[in-house]
């Protein structure tokens, strides 16, 4: 125990001090912060830019319909010629020109806009539903239709879910739900990827050093292998946390910086939204609370644990087997591709039908099972499908972290030959 | 004299190829043993299975008369053949890491470290980083390491491999000190002038097998072929070699002489000693030079691996 305490010291240490890693630790929330910010400065340009579009109506009927919104002014140029209206319109240098003709609605609806480029698809979609509308209005008018009637007879509905104890839940729940859920997967899949790999250089860093056998000496390997899982994953886990509250912090800074003002933003929203739909409100704070939240942390951390040790190990295995990071190819793709499988099951099929048969078996493999059951569980799991699949995770563990010392204690002291797998599958035997 | 270490029957199988077949080696107390043989012998895996690193597929190893035990590592100090050291590790911090694995307190290893650090001239590097010394530099801080928890049994794979001439002498002297101290000394090399300069006893292993063990003067003794090296000096020279040739087993000897000798070197029977081959040769020329012909570790090592190839 004093041993693997030394290690995981060492290792820690080792990690934390790496300059790449203190520069990556400060940088990544630098980056990804200056870059969100960056995408909302220029969303928030690009919406404030105005576009003026000319007007050629030949029918008279749609100078009132075409209100001018923020981005979008029009301007009717219907008393000269269409010529004149489209030069004007290039020389100016405006969006574009709506030409409606005299026979709009009879037969083919030739309604054509002129413009230097095409516009974009909300634009289209406004201008189509517009002149539309319009149009049927008028249609139905003409055949007698009285439109405060039509109006008048409008009824509206909306579904109100609940289970069968009669608890409510909005439709915004599933998204919490899968939102939660899909975090926790995504949380997991990238951290066994980033800090596997770190273990996995560390054991060939190790090799190549040349300095395993003198630890070895002293220690026996698989104290050497779970010490520094163990030490690279508390230095992941600082990694994370820095990167939590930096971001954080970062992000406040840069919105305040540039003007995007998060909580006048929602204050306008709340006020709309508190007339029309305060009841969907209240019920999306209940149904956050009727979350099991209690449960969600426990079994967060109980599979993060044991789906990154399972990993882990195979990394750590794949490190001892190889003399470079170059020959570590053929052995990568078998760990990636669970991880991906977990994450497309998880997006696709838990969402679509959390407990579908697919997302169901896919939460029982073991390499699957971390991720998939992370994103399972919000919408929440029977107890005993949790034991069985928690059951075969660790067992898994217990075997893969068997296996994978056993190619360890071999790899490490091998130098200078090319393990391919069938040379593995012989070292399990040694 | 006591065994602080016996290997017995040692076999040892990677697959479907056998490393040591039955190898079985005792060193005594304090003495300095040197195992020899060509590379990929079989020396190292029998080093690695003395330091727990390996396990022996039968046969059992005893350290001071009880079977191994892992907590014997701290009796054992380890320098392997392939050895290096974290690149971007301090020094200091490094070699203090790899004592306390060993068991020492964080203070001992640290008192002791500057003890050695002393000693071997090189206090001024506890701050620095492996990657800025040499590899000599970095073979001192592993001896160093090797040594510091005071092991009854030191083992070293290959030690000089890798030093200066300076360097290896100075490691030399302070391995004949460690026994000095009564530790016990096992090493492992390819080069036999180290074997003649240092070694007790010795064992030789070709091709997973050991071929013969046991003390280095006896082993010399069994090997010499009863052949004196001659320098002679007679009034005709070419009737006294064909005299002699008619006699003895003649050969052609080299060594330095301010005469101008007649130099031989003459095989007598087995049942003939040195004596009569003087009282033989005083009537008949001046003699020079008069040395008995013993083996070097070489000429045996050669002699046995050709005989067993």
């Amino acid at each position: 125990m004093r041993n693997l305490k030394l290690i995981i010291q060492r290792e820690y240490l080792a990690r934390v001090r790496n300059k790449t890693f203190i520069i990556m630790t400060f940088l990544s929330p630098l980056i990804l912060v200056g870059m969100f910010a960056l995408i909302a400065y220029l969303s928030m340009l690009n919406s404030s830019e105005q576009h003026i579009i000319g007007l050629y109506d030949e029918t008279e009927m749609f100078s009132t319909e075409f209100i001018d919104a923020e981005e979008i002014q029009y301007l009717d140029l219907s008393d000269r010629s269409l010529e004149e209206a489209k030069t004007l319109v290039r020389n100016e240098g405006y969006y574009g020109l709506i030409y409606i003709p005299k026979n709009v609605g009879k037969g083919m609806e030739n309604v054509a806009f002129y413009g230097k480029e095409s516009p974009g698809f909300g634009t289209v979609q406004t201008l189509e539903k517009t002149i539309a509308d319009r149009l049927t209005r008028q249609e139905l008018v003409t055949r007698g239709v009285d439109l405060s009637e039509l109006d008048d007879a409008r009824r509206q509905v909306k579904l109100e879910i609940q289970n069968f104890s009669g608890e409510r839940t909005s439709k915004m729940s599933n998204y919490i739900k899968m939102f939660f859920g899909g975090a926790a997967g995504y949380l997991l899949m990238m951290f066994i990827i980033i800090y596997g790999n770190m273990v996995m250089r560390s054991v060939i860093e190790e090799k190549t050093n040349r300095i395993i056998e003198i630890i070895v000496s002293s220690v026996k390997p698989i104290q050497l292998m779970m010490g520094k899982v163990l030490g690279t994953s508390l230095a992941g886990i600082t990694q994370f946390s820095i990167w939590l509250l930096l971001g954080g912090v970062l992000s406040l800074i840069s919105f305040y910086i540039l003007g995007i003002d998060l909580f006048s933003v929602q204050k306008d929203q709340l006020a709309n939204i508190e007339q029309v739909v305060q009841p969907e409100i209240a019920q999306l704070v209940v149904d956050v609370l009727n979350l099991p939240i209690f449960n969600l942390i426990i079994f967060f951390v109980i599979y993060f644990i044991s789906g990154y040790f399972l990993y882990s190990a195979i990394y750590a295995a794949i490190g001892a087997a190889v003399d470079s990071e170059t020959d570590t190819q053929q052995f990568m793709f078998p760990v990636i591709l669970p991880l991906m499988l977990g994450i497309y099951v998880g997006f696709f099929s838990v969402i679509e039908n959390p407990h579908g048969s697919i997302a169901t078996i896919f939460s029982m493999i073991p390499l699957t099972s971390p991720i998939v059951m992370l994103m399972r569980i919000p919408f929440g799991v029977p107890w005993w499908e949790l034991a069985i699949s928690l059951g075969i995770l660790i067992l898994t563990n217990f075997a893969v972290i068997w296996l994978a010392a056993k190619i360890y204690r071999v790899g490490i002291l091998m130098y200078g030959k090319k393990a391919s797998y069938k040379e593995l599958f012989k070292w399990l035997k040694y | 004299m006591e065994n602080l270490l016996v290997a017995e029957n040692i076999y040892k199988k990677f697959g479907g190829f056998t490393a040591l077949n039955n190898v079985s080696i005792s060193i005594p107390k304090g003495s300095i043993f040197g195992l020899l043989g060509p590379n990929g012998a079989g020396k190292t895996t029998l080093l690695r299975i003395i330091n727990q690193i390996t396990m022996p597929d039968e046969g059992q190893v005893f350290l001071d008369g009880k079977p191994l035990h892992p907590s014997d590592i701290a009796h054992i100090g380890y320098l392997p053949e392939e050895r290096g050291l974290y690149k971007s590790m301090k020094v200091g911090e490094q070699a203090l890491y790899l004592a306390r694995l060993k068991g020492l307190s964080k203070a001992e290893a640290k008192a002791r470290l500057e003890y050695w650090f002393k000693k071997l001239h090189i206090e001024g590097w506890w701050n620095k980083k492996i990657q800025e010394l040499s590899k000599g530099m970095a073979q001192k801080v592993q001896f160093i390491i090797t040594v510091l928890h005071k092991p009854k049994l030191l083992i070293f794979d290959e030690p000089f491999s890798g030093f200066d001439p300076v360097n290896a002498g100075l490691i030399k002297d302070e391995i004949l000190q460690l026994k000095e101290e009564g530790a016990t000394i096992l090493f492992s090399t390819h080069r036999m002038e180290s074997v003649e300069e240092l070694c007790d006893y010795m064992a030789l292993i070709h091709k997973s097998n050991k071929l013969l063990d046991g003390k280095v003067s006896e082993i010399k003794r069994e090997y010499k072929s009863n052949t004196y090296e001659v320098g002679l000096e007679a009034e005709n020279e070419t009737e006294l070699l064909k005299e002699l040739n008619e006699r003895f087993v003649l050969g052609k000897a080299k060594f330095q002489s301010i005469n101008d000798d007649l130099k031989l070197t003459i095989q007598l029977q087995e049942n003939e000693t040195q004596n009569d081959l003087l009282t033989y040769l005083i009537g008949k020329a001046r003699i020079n030079h008069f040395v008995e012909v013993i083996p070097s570790v070489n000429d045996i090592f050669i002699k046995t691996v050709t005989q067993n190839a």
